[in-house]
């Protein structure tokens, strides 16, 4: 291509492509259309046609959560640009690094409320690392590797990048911008490191607590962890920073955590959290967190050190780097005592054993490869999935922890699937939130992706909400039932030509699992369960740990029959 | 455990380097209302380098709320540097107008309070005076409540404005990341003096 052919559209895809971007996820329209007509010159990146922008970064995300690599994005302005919003506070909330991109009215009109524009900078200001408008061409280039940087680098997040109609028509003259070297991540300091050792070798009960801020660093982590057999919690975003089949490992933690890591936490002497940042879901109420530990506080981003939780030792720095630390002049802690305490909370776990939602699910995830892709979508099949899958590496597990965003879980998980093409990726999801991004039915049929496994847990509510109605609202069940307008999912996944199964029974379970599993496209399962079961252990929103419930309580009175029966009364 | 550090809420006085480009401001402000931390005053200038811009605001909460403002402050990519004025030796400067009803009767003692203070007399009227007055925010305070009973009419301040003091080299300059900290430090050591603390303590950063 000449000099002289190169738009500022161009220089964007040449950009993108010197950083090694060879897929990104979009959706046209009128301010972005000379973006899309330059790709037409670069066919070495593929464009994934979404059927909703938002649709397009949650695949992005689970592109980058599966690799750790940037997922891209792009939008047109206005109401492409603010269906990102979603997405983008959800990467911001679990540091998923992606580049949004988005199209704008040209210079001369913004600010006028033309047509289709919105003030996309603006509005995506708290929930982006990062934003930019370009507002001359020639900066184009160095503001799309400047904006790849920052989503990459440190904690990771997502950034946005505005670009007017008229910037991307515009001439451009300049060279194309190469990537920037990774950025040095700051090693933790010595004197740190030796106080925080000096604190675990002193400890009775210790007990180490990673997060997703930890996937990166998981051999390291699980060197650690065994150097001085201490033993391991991992957080729903750092499900896969330690092997689930080791010995050490307690389960996830918090509200709908284990026994064994609840416990763990609330007795502990000695707590070394790495790569975590203590959300409200995982402390329960604050001041009964941790109550006689020690904190040890592992994390690049300062800000997270002493935000949540008083911190004894702050580290901050690289977990790798920090773990590696640690594990040097490690020795193992002879603890009886401790190590007799958590074998017996490791007892308190139930599988599953009558037919339900954690039934359903505990036969999907054990039939899981250690190589597939998980994800969930949010709700009560997603704890189930979290409390029942076992991960035995990082980025295998993928889900929406900080957000909670319904809708996420499909097309992360086509964006996931799209990355590896040659693992399957599963994902579990609800009656309710696979409806709000269903349409990426769509995308699978488009593309022909055939590693896909959409997995409906079908309990006919919005099953966590009803949980909590049920638990707090003396089962007022308001709003939350599905059942009377649930469309019948096979008819919908065969409307998008995408083959379905579904069970109501267990006794059909392993068949239709198996023929979902086996079937050489991407399908669905669609499992029907009892409506009103609830995930238990759990701890109630503003209790401590130690407040945990453990199995879930007796019902006292006929619940779902009664409710519908009045809902039929009413629509009588 | 020890008690917290520094509990009680009072102003804390930070500046802020951040890169001069559209919409910085609004997105300090815009951080600091969504967490819900109180900017008392503000004040916004350039620097000595093109590009660079200072800002120096008063911030009230305790200790660990500000420490947890110029965490998530610093974490903006465009803000370059956050000083905190409080874990330093520092110069301050406020500049006020403030307009002061007079009479025939009132109008020499006015005048006399001001020259006392080294008010600059900006503005003259028939039945007001408006003063310029510099220094740092004791001063002011005390210029104000002095001219309170001839009836202020109307003032305005600037904001507080601030440099750390640069002759002395033994005073420690605990610019943002090289420093003490709340949260940085450990909690078996907080109980003692700050000042003592700010040498011995090891940057864990």
């Amino acid at each position: 291509m000449t000099q002289q052919d190169m738009t500022g559209a161009k220089a964007l895809w040449a950009t993108l492509a010197a950083h090694g971007v060879g897929t990104v996820f979009g959706y046209p329209g009128g301010a972005i259309m000379p973006v899309y007509d330059a790709l037409t010159f670069y066919p070495e990146v593929r464009h994934v046609l979404a059927r909703h922008e938002q649709g397009a970064i949650h695949a992005a995300e689970g592109w980058a959560k599966a690799t750790g690599e940037i997922g891209v994005c792009i939008a047109t302005s206005g109401p492409g640009a603010t269906n990102l919003v979603t997405g983008l506070a959800d990467a911001m909330l679990d540091s998923v690094p992606i580049l949004a991109i988005t199209g704008n009215v040209a210079r001369h009109l913004m600010g006028t409320d033309a047509f289709q524009e919105a003030d996309i900078t603006g509005i995506t200001l708290p929930i982006t690392k990062h934003n930019y408008v370009v507002r001359d061409v020639e900066e184009l280039p160095r503001v799309i590797a400047e904006a790849i940087r920052i989503a990459r680098s440190g904690r990771p997040g997502p950034v946005l990048v505005d670009i007017p109609k008229d910037v991307q028509l515009a001439p451009y003259h300049g060279e194309i911008a190469t990537p920037h070297a990774r950025p040095e991540i700051p090693a933790p300091k010595p004197e740190a490191i030796e106080r925080a050792r000096e604190l675990l070798r002193s400890a009775k009960k210790p007990v180490i607590m990673v997060g997703g801020g930890s996937l990166d660093a998981a051999a390291e982590i699980t060197a650690l962890a065994r150097a001085w057999d201490i033993p391991v919690i991992t957080t729903l975003m750092g499900l896969g920073a330690f092997p689930a089949s080791d010995p050490l490992w307690l389960g996830m933690p918090g509200m709908h955590g284990s026994v064994a890591a609840n416990r763990a936490i609330s007795e502990a002497d000695v707590l070394l959290g790495i790569g975590l940042r203590f959300d409200d879901r995982v402390t329960g109420r604050v001041n009964g967190f941790a109550p006689n530990a020690s904190i040890i506080h592992v994390d690049l981003d300062a800000a997270e050190i002493g935000k949540i939780v008083r911190t004894h030792v702050p580290v901050r720095g690289d977990a790798r780097v920090a773990a590696q630390m640690l594990a040097e002049g490690a020795q193992k802690l002879d603890l009886p005592e401790w190590r007799e305490k958590i074998a017996e909370w490791k007892t308190r776990t139930q599988d599953p054993d009558h037919w339900g939602a954690g039934y359903a699910v505990k036969a999907v995830v054990d039939r899981l490869r250690p190589d597939d892709i998980l994800s969930s979508d949010v709700g009560q099949h997603q704890m189930l999935a979290a409390q029942l899958a076992r991960f035995e590496r990082p980025r295998r597990w993928i889900n929406s922890g900080g957000l909670g965003t319904m809708g996420f879980g499909f097309p992360a998980a086509i964006g996931a699937g799209m990355a590896e093409p040659g693992v399957r990726s599963i994902v579990i999801a609800g009656d309710g939130g696979f409806q709000m991004t269903a349409q990426e039915l769509a995308t699978l049929k488009k593309y022909d992706i055939r590693n896909v496994k959409i997995c409906i847990i079908n309990n006919s509510f919005l099953g966590m909400v009803r949980q909590w109605q049920e638990l707090f609202h003396e089962r007022r069940y308001s709003e939350v039932w599905l059942g009377d307008s649930n469309p019948d999912f096979l008819k919908l996944a065969d409307a998008y030509g995408v083959p379905a199964y579904r069970a109501d029974r267990a006794e059909e379970l392993p068949g239709a699992i198996d023929a979902w599993l086996n079937d050489p496209k991407s399908s669905l399962l669609e499992i029907v369960v009892p409506n009103e079961h609830g995930v238990f252990p759990m701890v109630p929103a503003g209790a401590a740990l130690s407040e945990m419930i453990e199995t879930e309580p007796p019902r006292p009175t006929p619940g779902i029959e009664k409710n519908a029966a009045a809902e039929e009364a009413k629509n009588a | 455990m020890t008690a917290p550090f520094d509990p009680a809420p009072k102003d804390h006085l930070v500046s802020a380097i951040v890169r001069d480009e559209p919409r910085v401001l609004t997105r300090i402000t815009s951080l600091f209302g969504r967490r819900g931390y109180n900017i008392r005053s503000l004040s916004v200038g350039s620097t000595e380098h093109p590009g660079l811009s200072r800002m120096t605001f008063v911030v009230t909460g305790d200790r660990g709320v500000v420490e947890q403002a110029m965490r998530q402050l610093e974490k903006l990519h465009d803000v370059v540097k956050i000083i905190d004025h409080s874990l330093e030796k520092f110069v301050d400067r406020e500049l006020v107008l403030v307009k002061v009803a007079i009479t025939p009767e009132s109008r020499v003692e006015v005048r006399q309070i001001a020259e006392d203070f080294r008010a600059r007399i900006v503005d003259v009227g028939r039945h007001a005076l408006t003063f310029e007055v510099t220094g740092d925010e004791g001063k002011i305070t005390a210029f104000i409540e002095q001219m309170r009973s001839f009836g202020i009419l109307e003032t305005m301040r600037t904001g507080r404005v601030a440099l750390t003091r640069g002759s002395n080299a033994d005073i420690p300059s605990h610019v943002y990341h090289e420093g003490e900290t709340e949260a940085l430090r450990p909690v078996v050591e907080s109980a003692e003096p700050r000042e003592e603390k700010a040498r011995g303590v090891p940057n864990l950063f």
